[in-house]
């Protein structure tokens, strides 16, 4: 394989596989580069049925359709490789993959997205999968009448703490605020249901039990007091972080440790583009991440003409 | 069945032949949901370098599953895959719900060294 590509995308989620799909479409030579599965948060959805045009599908499905679409473009796509070191800096944009491989390109665009937020507490790691769960629709059915709590107060939690309903016998809403980041109709579905409760402005500090999760301690938020409270699981569902940590210091970010971009998906550093989840704004849906991706995109591809245009000047003279 | 590339077990009499023909075995017990199929795509990898393990996968809910399912070392498990490293027909290990390679790395290293 030659290693230099006109374009290196990082990351194989809706942004990525959407920017290769224009890119590979448009005869620029381009390769994705991606940690883990393609497909990203797509893969981690159950179902999306408010993606245009398609009236539902598994996020297993558009994720594979996107990628398949790319590469049928002639994308070349790198999934489950490691990368090891890169320098965005240059005119020429190097990454390095499995500490060996080195891949060279005219542009970067970053569409590395995010990852589930932790609660971040003693005991999360260690009950992960032994009553701790991210996923409603994967580990619902394990909590046939049990008691269980949710912990998020967004549109994902209290959706899914009204299909938990479908199978525990209680289940328990935890929010830090005193009111919803949740659409309404999430909200006032989740407060007609009868196995819906509510423990506001209060957060879990520590998650307890031995073999298996038994008990969580939640502190109020007003008066910092603290109270354990006997559970056979908890969802966590508190929105996510951007996967931007190792571009800290090489392009600006925000507090969030969200990517700064314009509008044009440019970020502080010419020749490299960012789109997705972890780029800063408000919105984090499919659709925003493909349109991200076709703009970053767009303008990868006039920043890469502009360079080849260059060198032909400078080759005819 | 998984749609998955890795080797499907689809029975219990399969899983005990593959028991008996392999020292080291991972298998991961999941459906195609977003905890599972992460860990299949990394085992689709890792079968490549781990030349010395047997990588396979079972459908949660058949009903045959019940020989990961019901495992001891599984009793408190919440979340699926359920996935277990067998060492001569032992469980030497098991974990539940979705992991990184790193910590599938980790265990392999651990648990199904390979001895030369």
């Amino acid at each position: 394989m030659n290693n230099h590509f006109d374009v290196i995308i990082i990351g194989a989620g809706a942004a990525g596989l959407t920017a290769g799909i224009y890119l590979s479409r448009a005869k620029i030579n381009t390769l994705i580069l991606n940690e883990g599965t393609a497909g990203g948060q797509m893969v981690l959805t159950h179902q999306i049925a408010n993606y245009p045009g398609i009236e539902s599908i598994s996020g297993y499905e558009l994720a594979s359709n996107m990628k398949r679409q790319a590469q049928n473009f002639g994308c070349t796509i790198r999934a489950n490789v490691k990368i090891t070191s890169f320098d965005l800096q240059g005119e020429t944009k190097k990454v390095v993959v499995n500490n060996k491989e080195e891949y060279t390109s005219h542009a970067v665009i970053i569409a590395t997205g995010g990852r589930p937020r932790p609660a971040g507490v003693p005991g999360e790691d260690e009950y992960k999968g032994k009553g701790i769960s991210y996923c409603a629709t994967c580990d619902g059915d394990f909590f046939q009448d049990k008691e269980i709590v949710v912990l998020g107060g967004g549109n994902s939690a209290l959706e899914e703490a009204v299909s938990l309903t479908k199978y525990a016998a209680k289940v328990t809403i935890i929010h830090q605020f005193d009111n919803f980041q949740a659409f309404e109709h999430y909200v006032s579905e989740a407060k007609k249901n009868p196995k819906i409760s509510f423990i506001m402005e209060s957060k879990i500090v520590e998650f307890i039990g031995n073999e298996k999760l038994t008990r969580i301690k939640i502190q109020n938020q007003k008066d910092l007091n603290t109270s354990e409270i006997n559970i056979d699981g908890v969802f966590i569902f508190i929105g996510y972080v951007p996967n931007s940590e190792r571009f800290e210091g090489i392009i600006e970010l925000n507090e969030n440790k969200e990517i700064i971009v314009d509008k044009n998906m440019n970020t502080s550093l010419p020749g490299v583009f960012a789109a997705g989840d972890n780029i800063a704004k408000r919105y984090r849906q499919v659709t925003t991440a493909v349109a991200d991706g076709t703009i970053a995109a767009l303008s990868a591809a006039e920043f890469v003409n502009n360079i080849k245009k260059n060198i032909n000047i400078e080759e005819s003279i | 069945m998984l749609r998955t590339n890795l080797t499907h077990i689809l029975s219990e009499k399969e899983h005990s032949e593959l028991l008996d023909n392999n020292e080291n075995v991972m298998i991961c017990c999941g459906r195609m949901g977003p905890m599972c199929i992460p860990v299949y795509a990394e085992m689709e990898e890792l079968e490549k370098e781990y030349k010395h393990v047997k990588f396979a996968d079972m459908e949660f809910d058949l009903p045959d599953a019940k020989v990961i399912r019901e495992l001891p070392e599984c009793r408190n498990f919440f979340g699926i895959p359920f996935v277990i490293y067998y060492k001569n027909g032992k469980v030497v290990k098991a974990t539940s719900s979705i992991q990184s390679r790193e910590q599938i790395t980790s265990n392999l290293d651990t648990y199904l060294n390979h001895h030369e």
